[in-house]
């Protein structure tokens, strides 16, 4: 799924301007990191790209598809395209693990069978088979985004975006989501991370692009790679 | 639907109500107060037409002709008459006829007291016509029709049990409306609250729905279930209470008041509660659907 955000303005009702004349192109199948100290814009970027808001001026395309011009009745099919993580997990404390995760197929009307296979399946892949029965309040932080993670994946969204996915873990189970992150971008889905920790971006390698005060002001995945500094 | 979602949408529905338990209890506790008075009120309103109509069917008007008009001129008149459309039963009773009937009346047992008219009907010039109209209603134009008609000594015609049960009638229905419409708005007001704090409890998950992609439809569904079933409820308690005190209170009536039997009668049971049944469960529902409908729209704008 290719994202294209081309000249986007987005300027809040308070008059407060979040995002100034930002382009940015994510390929399909890339991970990226998007920086930026908080009020930069980031989580306004993230907004924007699942319809929750629209910009004042700009387009986004997914896909070839104007967003702006994406009928109402379509958003939530194409929410379905996108997983979505949250920096606090926003685990459902009353259901297990497995319902937690079931949870994003029984709310678009996945079948009893198919919830059956699928979501023993993507427990696997976090790493939580054996916890299927915890409920939130009984994991670690770790464990917790990993249950999130899974929500996000179990409806095979071609891209995934992560806002501040690490924010809530100590340093090794921020860098073990990393790597589950990376793991689920190898298989072919596109992941898009937020996040303000330089040292997490400084240990992945992967493309980063930077904002603030809601412009971007460095990418070094655009052609020679170069990151520049205002 | 898949079944799957529609069980899922239940479950939630019945989770909602018993997270609130004391809100849901509030909401079926004013519907079933609205549900039963109008139950209450819809008896009595329809067993007061029932009555007025058995009555209407019993209560006649009679016309009496001067005395010196001859049969055949009365059965003139009575054809002009009989073509007025209000009619719905006319029987014309000779003089002969009205005296064989007074007789059997007064002196039953003592024949020979009559005897002594034997040749001289005391009642001739007595002929007339006693006419049925289909509605009590038009009753007081066609008296004034009659009494119009030259040759009409006098019209004989009572109205008062059913201008008194038709007048009641009319203050019951109107107390009626007014009590079941502020129960109304109280239910609705209720049962708005009860969802709003539903969709408060919920609104993590509702906001982790939209994002998943849920439609507008698998969000509100499980408030809307809600919001049908404490009207289901509140429906469906009032309803059996009333089927007991219905039956009850018609067989204490007829039994202490036997007495007025001819213009005391009531609908039976298994033709008046299919209705009450259909109209009350149809208000119930309505009240949960369209009380959690708007509410929702209003809370969970997606």
């Amino acid at each position: 799924m290719m994202i294209e955000i081309l000249n986007i303005n987005k300027t809040y009702e308070t008059g407060n301007r979040a995002l100034r004349n930002v382009s940015i192109t994510i390929e399909d199948g890339e991970f990226v990191f998007i920086m930026g100290r908080s009020g930069s814009g980031k989580s306004t970027l993230l907004r924007l790209l699942l319809k929750e808001a629209e910009p004042t001026s700009g387009k986004i395309i997914v896909n070839a598809m104007d967003l702006q011009k994406m009928p109402r009745r379509y958003v939530p099919k194409y929410r379905r395209k996108l997983g979505f993580v949250f920096q606090d997990f926003r685990l459902l404390q009353d259901r297990s693990v497995f319902e937690n995760v079931a949870f994003a197929q029984r709310v678009i009307g996945a079948s009893g069978r198919q919830i059956r296979q699928s979501v023993p399946e993507m427990l696997k892949l976090v790493g939580l088979s054996s916890k299927y029965k915890s409920l939130p309040q009984q994991l670690s932080g770790g464990e917790q985004q990993r249950v999130a993670i899974a929500r996000a994946l179990i409806n095979r969204p071609e891209v995934l975006l992560a806002d501040e996915p690490t924010g809530n873990l100590d340093h090794g189970n921020a860098i073990e989501i990393m790597k589950l992150l990376e793991q689920i971008n190898q298989l072919g889905t596109t992941v898009v991370v937020i996040t303000h920790s330089q040292d997490i971006v400084g240990q992945m390698g992967k493309r980063v692009i930077t904002i603030d005060r809601g412009q971007v002001i460095g990418d070094d995945g655009i052609e020679g790679g170069n990151t520049h500094e205002n | 639907m898949r079944i799957s979602t529609f069980t899922y949408c239940l479950k939630q529905g019945i989770k909602n109500i018993c997270r609130n338990i004391w809100f849901s209890l509030a909401s079926v506790a004013t519907i079933c107060a609205c549900i039963f008075l109008f139950c209450l009120f819809f008896s009595i309103i329809t067993n007061i037409q029932y009555m007025i109509k058995h009555v209407e069917s019993t209560v006649g008007i009679s016309i009496l002709f001067d005395e010196s008009l001859s049969e055949e001129e009365i059965l003139g008149i009575g054809e002009e008459i009989k073509k007025q459309p209000e009619i719905k039963e006319m029987r014309y009773i000779s003089a002969a006829e009205a005296w064989d009937s007074f007789q059997r009346e007064y002196f039953a047992g003592n024949e020979e007291l009559a005897e002594g008219f034997a040749q001289d009907n005391p009642l001739a010039g007595s002929a007339s016509y006693e006419i049925f109209l289909y509605s009590i209603d038009s009753q007081e134009n066609f008296v004034a029709y009659l009494q119009g008609i030259s040759g009409i000594r006098e019209v004989n015609y009572s109205n008062t049990a059913v201008a008194g049960l038709s007048s009641l009638n009319k203050v019951v229905g109107l107390l009626s409306l007014v009590i079941i419409g502020v129960l109304l708005a109280v239910s609705i007001f209720l049962i708005n609250n009860t969802i709003s704090v539903a969709a408060a409890f919920r609104k993590n998950e509702s906001q982790i729905m939209r994002l998943i992609g849920a439609t507008n439809f698998m969000i509100r569904a499980p408030f809307i279930v809600e919001g049908v079933m404490i009207g289901m409820i509140g429906a469906l308690i009032p309803l059996t209470a009333m089927y007991f005190i219905y039956i009850r209170t018609v067989s204490y009536v007829m039994m202490r008041f036997r007495i007025f039997s001819g213009i005391i009668s009531f609908i039976p049971i298994d033709q008046i509660y299919p209705v009450m049944i259909l109209t009350a469960l149809a208000m119930g529902v309505g009240i949960g659907f369209f009380g959690s409908f708007f509410t929702i729209r209003k809370y969970l704008r997606v």
